[in-house]
């Protein structure tokens, strides 16, 4: 008991069809976030700087949705959002709509740190961006071959499609996504789903929890669609005992305030990090698939699913390790 | 159980001093949306209805920070957010950025009926209210003198006020002052919850935000579980300092409380607002199923009204 954890998520529901190379990109995008997080651990950094730090690499990144790799919305553009939260205080931060600024969730943290706010969004954000002097891009940085294609065929299937995965390049056989699987997610009749939100949650070896969430959102949203990612209790949350990052469908997040409500069951009624997490995703998701990574104030490291599969990664001080998509 | 119904239209630091000629048109809306949303319920409107038509009413009234008379961004512009949802679905529907539509309670309803979505905000939300062509209006039918004088103020003592006028002189004068230019505090955010006699509950809220507020500034409003939550256990409306309300999850905590350790909705409510949230930070409004209503605040007062079905009714600023 005691000690560093850290868990780190690609997204929860992903294609049984995937195939084994992007399982493999992905696992080994998962493998490398995760070490980057440890090696940050070890060198005794805080909980918060560590999961920024995890989450800016997920996002430069474009295998998973956010940052680079972001899903489009209905207009072919990307619009970010992020969150991060500091269990000692709880002190928060977020940002959506964000279109060029390269890590949103390093937006974030500014907002917490150096704004007299919590979240901030569409063009102020843009703006606060500016006068912080952060990276910024062009929003056609942030959009990959992939995704356009994917757009299209969410656009052709007329429905909000999940983040899609499966690559358009050189797979068309795969491809045939309105047909073939009948898997949905998003309480929509979706053809495919695979959503990547990134998240890293961490407790560091003084026992401060912190949580970070990034994503690119729903492929082909309305433009102005937030989610639950910079939702501070619904996507992401900290506190004393815990630090919670959620992943699926968003609208199902926020209605059943899933990162906060595994901190109020410890809290309330005193479940351990595990037991909560699994209270939660069995009773607090009412006709929604979703997952989420927590680690606890002890040095626990717990995940949960209701989805087919979850890109995830976690590791304790004591030596565990593990990396899955799977059950 | 029977119905109940509470409604808000801010809590902060209100001074007591505030003058009748400002005290009186607060208290006569107060009074006036309550008996609205007490005879909508009479009437056997849904509670989510009735929560609507209240806020609405509480928007279109200048002397509350919502919709027409709400405070103004660092730009002298508004930019006006709300939320809705519904206790036994859970179901949800918030709004921000607005700059102009009349009405962003029925906006952020539309959201939850029309849309798959739970939120919407700025250009997107505009343009939805478009499509859906609800009502808007020139920006400039929201501001008022009022909130441009106090704009002024808030630039001229450089710092971000929670909605209210108590004119910045230093800072160590917090409590009355005498010299008050217009000796008002128009406290922001409104909101209003209610349960009809079979335990069905929803929840609004509505706001322009915190004065002086940096453009794209995002408060507990349209935060599911923090400014707005309704399940079947409750519904709640928080007001006061944003960045608090959403730093303790207050709305949901109150459902929690009830939920995983017994609480009653009083003794939840009590303990979010006394224990959880700083002092001068929060205050709420809250109905249960079985139709108790408690309107707690931490703060020097809360603009609020409530009324149950047993004949009890109540409108207060401070403490009584």
């Amino acid at each position: 008991m005691g000690g560093w954890a850290i868990a780190v998520h690609g997204g929860a529901g992903v294609d049984p069809n995937l195939p084994n190379q992007r399982q493999e990109q992905a696992k080994q995008l998962l493998t490398r976030c995760l070490n980057l997080g440890i090696s940050a651990l070890r060198s005794s950094h805080s909980a918060i700087d560590v999961v920024e730090l995890v989450v800016r690499e997920l996002e430069t990144d474009p295998l998973f949705n956010s940052g680079r790799g972001s899903a489009l919305t209905a207009e072919g553009t990307v619009e970010m959002e992020a969150s991060i939260m500091d269990g000692c205080g709880r002190r928060c931060g977020a940002v959506s709509g964000v279109t060029t600024v390269k890590n949103p969730i390093s937006l974030a943290r500014l907002v917490m740190d150096k704004s007299p706010h919590s979240y901030l969004a569409f063009s102020g954000a843009e703006e606060f961006a500016k006068q912080q002097g952060v990276e910024m891009v062009d929003n056609d940085y942030f959009i990959t071959e992939d995704n356009v294609g994917m757009l299209k065929l969410a656009k052709e299937a007329n429905s909000i499609l999940f983040d899609y995965r499966i690559p358009t390049i050189g797979m068309e056989s795969t491809c045939s996504a309105a047909v073939e699987n009948p898997l949905q997610m998003n309480g929509l009749p979706i053809s495919i789903y695979a959503p990547e939100t990134v998240g890293c949650v961490v407790v560091d070896s003084q026992g401060r929890c912190a949580a970070a969430t990034s994503t690119g959102g729903l492929m082909n949203k309305m433009s102005g669609r937030i989610g639950d990612s910079p939702m501070i209790g619904a996507g992401t949350y900290a506190g004393e005992l815990c630090g919670v990052s959620c992943t699926g469908e968003g609208e199902a997040i926020i209605r059943g305030t899933l990162a906060r409500d595994v901190a109020a069951v410890m809290e309330y009624m005193g479940l351990g990090l595990q037991e909560a997490v699994d209270y939660v995703i069995k009773k607090r998701l009412d006709h929604g698939f979703a997952g989420m990574i927590a680690v606890s104030s002890k040095g626990e490291v717990a995940y949960g699913f209701n989805s087919i599969g979850m890109f995830r990664a976690c590791a304790t001080e004591d030596g565990f390790m593990e990396v899955a998509i799977w059950e | 159980m029977g119905w109940a119904i509470a409604l808000h239209g801010g809590a902060g630091d209100i001074p007591r001093s505030m003058p009748p000629e400002r005290r009186e048109p607060r208290e006569a809306a107060l009074r006036h949306c309550l008996q609205i949303g007490v005879d909508a319920i009479k009437a056997g409107r849904s509670p989510l209805d009735v929560v609507e038509l209240v806020v609405r009413e509480l928007e279109d009234n200048p002397h509350f920070n919502a919709g027409r008379g709400s405070v103004l961004t660092s730009n002298g512009t508004v930019e006006m957010e709300a939320c809705v949802m519904v206790g036994d679905t859970k179901k949800c529907g918030a709004v921000s950025g607005l700059t102009t539509v009349k009405n962003a309670v029925s906006l952020a309803r539309l959201v939850m009926e029309k849309t798959p979505h739970i939120y919407l905000g700025f250009d997107g939300a505009e343009q939805f209210a478009r499509e859906q062509g609800v009502e808007t209006l020139d920006s400039s039918h929201f501001i008022t003198p009022e909130n441009v004088e106090r704009l002024k103020q808030a630039k001229e003592a450089n710092k971000v006020q929670i909605d209210y006028a108590q004119p910045i002189q230093r800072v160590e004068e917090e409590e009355e002052s005498a010299s008050l230019p217009n000796g008002d505090s128009q406290i922001g955010t409104v909101g209003c919850v209610a349960v009809d006699s079979s335990g069905n509950l929803a929840a609004a809220t509505s706001t322009g935000g915190l004065v002086n507020k940096m453009v794209g500034r995002i408060g507990d409003t349209p935060i599911i579980g923090a400014g707005t939550y309704a399940n079947s256990l409750c519904a709640v409306s928080a007001t006061g300092k944003g960045e608090a309300i959403i730093r303790a999850t207050v709305g949901r905590d109150v459902a929690a409380l009830m939920e995983y350790k017994g609480l009653s909705l009083e003794k939840a409510a009590a303990y979010v607002v006394g224990e959880s949230a700083p002092i001068g930070t929060v205050g709420l409004v809250a109905v249960s199923a079985n139709g108790q209503v408690i309107m707690p605040f931490n703060t020097n007062g809360m603009f609020r009204a409530c009324a149950t079905e047993d004949g009890y009714t109540h409108v207060g600023i401070w403490q009584d």
